[in-house]
């Protein structure tokens, strides 16, 4: 699973070793978090000079050295973990199952089991620093009748404070997951790694007190019902004795120990604190901007160089701190832009400047297909829905979502519906039959069969859409921009569609009939499933998830709109040789395709509402919004564009569509 | 040095200075002797009789309803919810009469209110702002010279289109556009005391609000028809502890937004779309007041209320420190090139300039080079014999504005308010920036008899020169142009512009230093 060996130049030379970084400054931060943790753990405000200098003798003793040793080790697996697992793409589940799948997915438990183990051993040097009655597992017994026997009892203590430390570790590891804190986010300014560490380190630290709070909390109520278990297990297989003296843990008076429940909570902010404290400074430390060269005189290293780096597809990050870099140089630096602009020395061809935005905007053009993919995807979903409703009970309602079926007269459905159960193979008629004629046919003649098929469905099921892709791919997309017009013709003679119908058909009624049976059975059992409610919330998209996966890359898209669009206007004065003149239709069009795309997007229900603002909280979620981020840089990207050739863009060559579109942001009407 | 004793005399009272045409100031009686011009951005007035702002006081709806027996716990949860600590705290200390709370409980809360009440009296030694109540610190630092008791609070126009955003007393929003009638006004539960107003660049829609609680960012679509956008359109970014928010100042790029407040040390940095943000915090300063960012994008002035500024570099975001010698900095404006920073000081009546190498993004972690700022002019009070009297002119400097071509310079002078003939008044300079940087008296713009110029601005693509926009405090906005030739500047392109060559300091400059410590 730990795929360490990563051979890619990028990852070699600056990941490892950005990683090795950080995880280095956590190690050094170590020995003053863990200070700060014993001063804290014996402070006595009656005391204050004895308490002090107590504290200072015993940092230096062996007990904490010792600690700080198995501390380093976990700070090393933990930045092993957080190297591992980082990702610069989130990964958003779109259902309640696939959260789940995600958490119990193997790589997961191996993440949580260490993370664990881990814990446990921090509270393990918790407990030994703090020490008094927390230090050792075992003690000798005090209580008269085991004296006689003189063994040893276990210390609960000790054994509530490993537990403890296992359980934080595993809700560490499952927040981690939940909260996508594997993602690495890339700042929206750029600062020194100081500064931004210092900037973030309140945060930090408030987060793990809030959260090591919340974790006592749920431990002492787990502990508080199960905790006989562990308790019970540890004794029998080290043959220690219960000293019945004490309160045990698992009872209200023994939980309600304001110094135990004290202690417990700082040494779990201790706990969580460092490791967040690593896990920031990979974030910091991965996400610093890394230069690029543009062109490079050695041929051994033009592979380095920032075309070809942004031309790979693994390893994403590199991609992107290339595209952060392209961004960064087209906006503040003239003479990397002057490099790009520049032509190849024998042959003068403008080889960076065509491999840098030929790769933006294929990035871009990914970006704009997958959005009509969605959009088709979902509107053929939105537009079967209302019809078999609509079919049932009130046909003129059926339009709501579709363009061509809001002229439909009711009259003339009627009789379609009361003709779909004479011939089981519509669904082969149709399609067998639209084809010769205007693919226009094709949605009324589909709505009796769907009914059919669908039969007694429930359309809000999560099926619904799913079952009736295949027959919306077969149509194509056209179908759905059908023009009224098309239809009068038929509306005088309705009995014109099934006529044609008996030759093609006939061979593939039967095997169809047997289809049709196991797609009904199919229907039936997902209809039963569907009415359970436990299934349903599983299976139920989430809403917006799929607008949150679709947009999750769009850092990527972010830059590359920066980047090109800063290089555009700057090309208006600094381009002497007119490369960018060559590619900027292209750029134009792209740009303005997307825009159409993204504000078709922003149409469908669930786009455009916001997730509620958590302000102040140290876990990221920018990717959230990141669609929104997309949609203002495109905009500015476009504007930026329009105003700095003005009118001169009226000679460059669009389609007619696109035209109407810049001629908006030539107005200011976007 | 340029000083006010060059300046033509004022005009006698009565008269209005209506445009610049052939380097003179032409001036009528009467606003309507103007001769339209082809092209007009509307005038307005708008009196504060038609305005109703509300009167309520902060937190005071609560004495207006009926008192109602809530148990203790209730209300101390509400407090909390309400008021954080130290609401808690007054409750506590405050219910001793009921005798519900242990005694040792109320004794605690008290001892921990004065506590509290000692250290923010400590705090607010050091720093006197902090001891005003939210609107009066608002009307401290505001660029406006009234802004508590005119009728326009804040001006903004758009940086591409013919529109403007002007933000009145009723806490109300209204965009005038030069093309069509249709006015929206915007209003939204949270916008109170608009301080500042900042149209997104690169957008057509955007519009920033510095209120008191928060900045609203409202999408106003240029080309709806409807008169009250709903609130809907309004984006709501607040930050605890960083209230009240006194100016606003969009990246060029359009990509960020920067808000500062006076209590709190740290400007934010905002991602607008992701409705996220990044606090830059320096000790020192004790709060960020106002924030001018150069128009090519590479620095950022940001006033504290203490006798210190701050000049950060927007590639790394770095700053410098400069410690002015009497005063906070007031207020500052950037050449168009964004070489050349203006600024001046509470307390004298001069105009410092600053120079920086122009290489953004070359030069990183450090903000400029310059040692010292030098006295370009020096505004204070002089006489002038006029056909009424004697007038005099000249004082503190409340706004500095320059215009985006880099040819006038308005500057906002407040009048002595000990004395009644002096009134405040807009001194107009002509500027040069290359090859030698050079203020030229160019006239007093003055307005109807009884009313002071209260706010201005120039609009940011007036093609026949520079158009001023200025607000009068008896609720008229007036547009003033100045028709000139432009002498040959390049048109100022985004991001990066030509190195401006040094002004040979001898001749008209007298040096005068302040301290520069390179800060991190």
């Amino acid at each position: 699973m730990l795929s360490l060996g990563h051979d890619h130049w990028f990852i070699r030379k600056v990941v490892f070793w950005r990683a090795a970084a950080s995880i280095a400054w956590s190690v050094l931060l170590l020995p003053a978090s863990t200070a700060i943790f014993v001063l804290l753990s014996r402070i006595s405000v009656l005391h204050p000079i004895e308490w002090i200098t107590g504290s200072l003798n015993f940092l230096c003793g062996s007990y904490v050295i010792f600690s700080i040793v198995l501390l380093c080790l976990v700070v090393l697996i933990i930045g092993v973990f957080i190297l591992e697992f980082y990702t610069v793409v989130p990964s958003i589940p779109c259902t309640q199952i696939a959260l789940i799948v995600k958490v119990l997915h193997p790589q997961q438990f191996i993440h949580s089991l260490v993370h664990s183990m881990m814990g446990m051993l921090v509270s393990w040097c918790a407990a030994v620093m703090i020490g008094g009655r927390y230090q050792f597992l075992t003690s000798p017994c005090i209580a008269e009748e085991s004296a006689v026997a003189s063994s040893m009892c276990l210390n609960e203590y000790h054994l509530f404070f490993l537990l403890a430390g296992a359980f934080m570790g595993y809700s560490y590891s499952l927040l981690y997951v939940v909260g996508n804190m594997n993602y690495v986010s890339f700042p929206n300014i750029q600062q020194n790694k100081y500064l931004r560490f210092k900037g973030t380190l309140p945060l930090v630290i408030k987060h793990s007190a809030v959260q090591a709070l919340y974790s006592v909390r749920n431990y002492c109520i787990t502990y508080f019902f199960l905790g006989y278990i562990p308790r019970a297990w540890i004794c029998t297989t080290m043959n220690l004795q219960k000293d019945r003296t004490l309160h045990s843990l698992d009872t209200l008076t023994g939980l309600l120990d304001f110094s135990l429940l004290y202690h417990l909570w700082i040494s779990g902010t201790f706990l969580l604190a460092t490791w967040y404290m690593t896990w920031l400074l990979f974030r910091i430390y991965t996400t610093e901007v890394y230069c690029f060269p543009v062109q490079s005189s050695f041929s051994e290293d033009a592979h380095q160089c920032l075309p070809k780096v942004l031309s790979s597809k693994q390893p994403l990050i590199l991609k992107y701190l290339a595209l952060q870099d392209f961004a960064l140089l087209s906006q503040n630096s003239p003479s990397r832009r002057q490099e790009v602009f520049s032509l190849s020395q024998p042959g003068g061809h403008p080889h960076n400047w065509s491999a840098l935005s030929g790769e933006c905007l294929t990035t871009l053009n990914d970006l704009t297909q997958k959005l009509i993919a969605y959009q088709e995807a979902v509107s053929s979903n939105g537009r079967t829905k209302p019809q078999s409703v609509g079919s049932d009970k009130r046909p003129s309602s059926s339009g709501s979502s579709a363009t061509s079926l809001i002229v439909e007269p009711t009259s003339w459905q009627t009789p379609r519906v009361s003709m779909g159960p004479k011939t089981p193979g519509s669904v082969f008629l149709r399609s067998s039959v639209a084809s010769p004629f205007t693919p226009d046919l094709g949605s009324p003649f589909g709505s009796p069969a769907m009914k059919r098929l669908t039969g007694t469905l429930d359309p809000s099921s999560p099926w619904h859409g799913s079952v009736q892709s295949p027959h919306v791919m077969r149509r194509g997309p056209k179908l759905w921009t059908s023009s009224s017009g098309a239809e009068t013709p038929l509306n005088g003679s309705p009995q014109s569609g099934p006529a044609p119908m008996p030759s093609p058909v006939a061979g593939a009624q039967k095997p169809s009939i047997f289809s049709l049976w196991i797609q009904n059975r199919q229907e039936q059992v997902k209809n039963v499933l569907a009415k359970r409610v436990l299934i349903m919330y599983l299976f139920n998209k989430l809403p917006e998830a799929s607008s949150q996966a679709l947009f999750a890359e769009s850092q990527a898209h972010i830059w590359a709109l920066e980047g090109l669009s800063h290089l555009v206007a700057a090309s208006y004065t600094e381009d002497r040789f007119g490369v960018v003149q060559t590619t900027l239709p292209d750029i134009l069009g792209t740009m303005l395709t997307l825009q159409e795309a993204v504000d078709k997007h922003f149409k469908l229900p669930h786009a455009s509402s916001k997730p509620a603002r958590t302000s102040g909280s140290l876990v990221d979620t920018s990717y959230k919004t990141l669609r929104f981020a997309l949609r203002a840089s495109l905009k500015t990207a476009i504007y930026r564009i329009t105003i700095t050739f003005g009118e001169h863009l009226n000679a460059v060559q669009v389609s007619a569509e696109q035209r109407k579109r810049l001629q908006q942001f030539l107005e200011y009407k976007e | 040095m340029c000083s006010l004793s060059l300046f033509p005399p004022p005009l006698p009272a009565g008269h209005v200075t209506l445009y610049e045409s052939n380097n003179e100031l032409v001036s009528a009686t009467s606003l309507d002797n103007y001769q339209r011009q082809d092209w007009d951005p509307p005038s307005l007035l708008i009196l504060k009789e038609t305005l109703k702002p509300h009167n309520r006081l902060e937190n005071s709806s609560k004495a207006a309803f009926i008192h109602h027996q809530e148990t203790l716990w209730m209300r101390s949860a509400n407090a909390w919810h309400d008021a954080g600590l130290s609401g808690l705290l007054d409750e506590i200390a405050n219910s001793a009469d009921e005798g519900k709370f242990p005694r040792c409980m109320k004794v605690g809360a008290c001892c921990s209110l004065a506590i509290l009440r000692w250290v923010s009296s400590f705090h607010g030694s050091l720093f006197p702002h902090l001891t005003l109540s939210s609107e009066d610190m608002v009307a401290e630092f505001s660029q406006a010279a009234d802004w508590a008791g005119c009728s326009v609070r804040a001006l903004a126009w758009h940086p591409h289109t013919d529109k403007f955003a002007v933000a009145l007393l009723d806490d109300s929003v209204r965009v005038h556009n030069a093309k069509s009638s249709t006015a929206p006004t915007l209003k939204h539960r949270l916008q109170r005391n608009v301080s500042a107003l900042a149209w997104k660049p690169l957008c057509a829609s955007a519009l920033a609000l510095a209120c008191q609680n928060c900045v609203l960012v409202w999408h106003v679509d240029p080309s709806s028809l409807s008169t009250r956008p709903s609130s809907g359109c309004a984006q709501v970014l607040s930050q605890p502890g960083h209230s009240p928010v006194t100016s606003l100042a969009w990246s060029p790029s359009g990509a960020i937004l920067l808000s500062a407040s006076p209590v709190d040390t740290a400007m934010m940095v905002w991602d607008v779309a992701g409705e996220s943000c990044v606090p830059l915090q320096r000790v020192g300063g004790g709060g960020v007041t106002f924030l001018s960012w150069a128009p090519d994008g590479s620095r950022v002035l940001a006033a504290t209320p203490s006798a210190l500024f701050r000049v950060w570099e927007t590639s790394m975001w770095t700053c410098e420190r400069w410690p002015t010698l009497t005063g906070r900095c007031q207020t500052g404006c950037w050449s168009p090139d964004g070489s050349r920073l203006l600024f001046s000081v509470q307390g004298e009546s001069v105009i410092y300039a600053l120079s920086f190498a122009n290489t953004p993004g070359e030069l990183l972690g450090q903000a400029g080079d310059s040692k010292s700022s030098v006295i370009v002019a020096d505004l204070s009070e002089t006489t002038f014999e006029t056909s009424s009297g004697e007038t005099s002119v000249g004082g503190e400097i409340q706004t500095l504005v320059w215009d985006p071509r880099g040819e006038r310079l308005a500057v906002l002078l407040k009048g002595n308010p000990e004395k009644s003939d002096s009134r405040s008044i807009i001194a107009v300079f002509k500027t040069r920036t290359s090859p030698i940087f050079e203020l030229l008296p160019c006239g007093f713009v003055q307005g109807e008899e009884g009313a002071d110029p209260h706010l201005i601005h120039f609009h940011p693509h007036f093609e026949k020169g520079a158009l001023l926009t200025v607000c009068w405090c008896n609720g008229r906005i007036s547009h003033i142009p100045f028709y000139f030739v432009s002498a040959g500047v390049p048109r100022p392109s985004l991001g990066y512009s030509p190195p401006v060559p040094y002004p040979s300091r001898g001749s008209e400059v007298s040096e005068r230093l302040l301290y520069s410590e390179l800060g991190s």
